[in-house]
């Protein structure tokens, strides 16, 4: 709707915009429990801020008469169009939102207020941050906004592939800020994951922008979303990926992913997102957690860790390694990383280790290992996780 | 069967600080309970009251006097109204206890129309 609206009203009036939508929401939330819901209610709301607008405008008396006719169509035939329209909308104000001159957090949350609807407050929940402090970045991605004059259109076939790096980044980022949280009871945290696959489909669908890496994105979030019903027991506690009930998991997304992967197929990129949804394919698509087809995933860490050399990456490398060569194989490894400054205060690496001298038999040592992923995080069911672990293990001893 | 009429009386607020998921949720409230009297083919008619613009008319000494009002910040207002067949007042009351307007800080009025016998 923001979109939509700003492309009519121009990128300068955002402020206004989003006050008029606010306007027309609290309008439908009187009307609408009398009247019933419109046909459409996008549209009905559309409408209602647009006439806001140009009332606004008038008593500004900056507008001819003529303005009045833009129409949106509303029901009927035009339905189609007007879904094409509004998504072509969003498109240009994800562009917009992630312009290479607006610092990333402040790509992120203009991208999830003004094209994901999302409040201030969720945003912030999301985040782990306070409100205010999301408004400023807000607020300051504005000022850039209109600073750099920056308009609200589609990058020209020339700057789109610069361009588009930076919005699948945030997309990717929205994703991983959604899927990294292991607290169930935050909701907000899945939605943020389901508004990356929406931006990240509707990005793939597109005619230009829908390169063979956007759909190569869309099938790497599509595949990590469809196991996140499953990740947890019924009693809401931890599951690994080899502990969890496959047939929890959302097929139909999953053959979402599966059609996005078969289009990414195409062209001669092979970009970090083609090796991160063939890892994720390769989890997904196994039966059980031991035919995973390991040696593949561990090529496609390798070739990752060729390109940007990651701890973070490393320490999945070397999970892949431990099921390709043995677990011994893998704590000869972690070893080899284990002095790297990044891994010190980040448990997995903790937890992995552990988990690997565990497979080992070396239980003394893999408690150790437990006890200092247990301090290092304040996730409270990685922590009753990680403590069943230690439990387990010394009464074994 | 009788016909109740549901005033639905609140106290003026602005929702603006509903997200559009909250108001998303509210929409959802209403349509539900909406569609199930509908469904139960016991929803005659609805309107919303416009806030703004009322008056009050009444005769003094044979004069009408014209009183503006009520206003949108009287302490509370008749947000709008329901129609609806009922077979009695329990049921009635029964169908409007379910009404979401009673969540958001509202309350209802329930009456029975007295019809006019047909002649």
């Amino acid at each position: 709707m923001i979109s939509t609206l700003t492309r009519i009203f121009g990128i300068e009036r955002l402020d206004q915009v989003e006050d008029a939508v606010q306007d027309a929401m609290v309008r439908a939330l009187r009307l609408w429990p009398y009247q019933g819901e419109p046909d459409n209610p996008t549209a009905w709301l559309i409408q209602v801020a647009k006439n806001r607008m140009l009332d606004q405008l008038r008593r500004e008396s900056r507008l001819t008469e003529t303005t009045d006719e833009i129409e949106i169509p509303i029901g009927g035939e035009a339905d189609t169009a007007f879904a094409n329209e509004v998504h072509d909308d969003q498109l240009r104000m994800i562009f917009t939102c992630c312009h290479p001159l607006i610092p990333e957090d402040g790509q992120i949350a203009l991208t999830l207020k003004t094209v994901g609807g999302f409040s201030v407050s969720e945003i912030a929940r999301a985040f782990l941050a306070r409100g205010p402090s999301v408004t400023k970045t807000i607020v300051r991605a504005k000022q850039r906004l209109r600073e750099f004059e920056i308009k609200l259109e589609m990058p020209t076939p020339d700057k789109l592939p610069s361009r588009l790096e930076s919005v699948l980044k945030v997309v990717y980022l929205m994703f991983n800020e959604g899927y990294s949280a292991l607290e169930g009871e935050e909701l907000v945290r899945t939605d943020l994951c389901h508004e990356a696959i929406r931006l990240g489909e509707l990005l793939a669908g597109h005619p230009v922008a829908g390169a063979p890496k956007v759909h190569a994105l869309a099938a790497l979030l599509l595949f990590q979303a469809a196991r996140l019903t499953a990740r947890c027991d019924a009693a809401g506690e931890l599951l690994l990926l080899s502990e969890q009930d496959r047939s929890l998991w959302d097929r139909a997304m999953i053959k979402r992913g599966l059609y996005q992967l078969r289009r990414s197929a195409s062209g001669d990129e092979v970009s970090d997102y083609h090796l991160e949804a063939e890892i994720a394919s390769c989890h997904t698509l196994a039966e059980s957690f031991e035919s995973t087809d390991w040696p593949r995933v561990l090529d496609c860490y390798e070739e990752l860790l060729n390109r940007k050399p990651s701890p973070v990456v490393a320490l999945n490398r070397i999970v892949a390694l431990a099921k390709v060569r043995g677990v011994e194989a893998g704590l000869v490894e972690l070893e080899q990383i284990a002095e790297d400054r990044t891994l010190r205060n980040y448990y997995p690496f903790y937890a992995t280790r552990g988990e690997l001298l565990r497979e080992a038999g070396r239980n003394n040592e893999a408690i150790e290992y437990y006890r200092y992923a247990h301090n290092l995080t304040s996730s409270e069911p990685v922590r009753r996780f990680v403590m069943k672990r230690i439990t387990d293990l010394s009464r074994e001893r | 069967m009788p016909q109740y009429i549901l005033l639905l009386h609140e106290t003026p607020s602005d929702f603006s600080n509903f997200s559009p998921e909250e108001a998303q949720q509210i929409f959802g409230e209403y349509f539900a309970w909406r569609s199930k009297i509908q469904a139960e083919g016991k929803y005659v008619g609805s309107n919303k009251l416009k806030e703004e613009g009322g008056r009050h008319v009444s005769m003094r000494n044979g004069k009408a006097r014209v009183v503006d009002g009520p206003y949108a910040e009287a302490k509370e207002v008749m947000g709008g109204y329901f129609i609806i067949d009922a077979a009695n007042y329990d049921e009635a009351v029964e169908i409007s206890k379910g009404c979401p307007h009673l969540k958001y800080d509202g309350w209802i009025e329930v009456r029975e129309t007295d019809p006019v016998p047909a002649g």
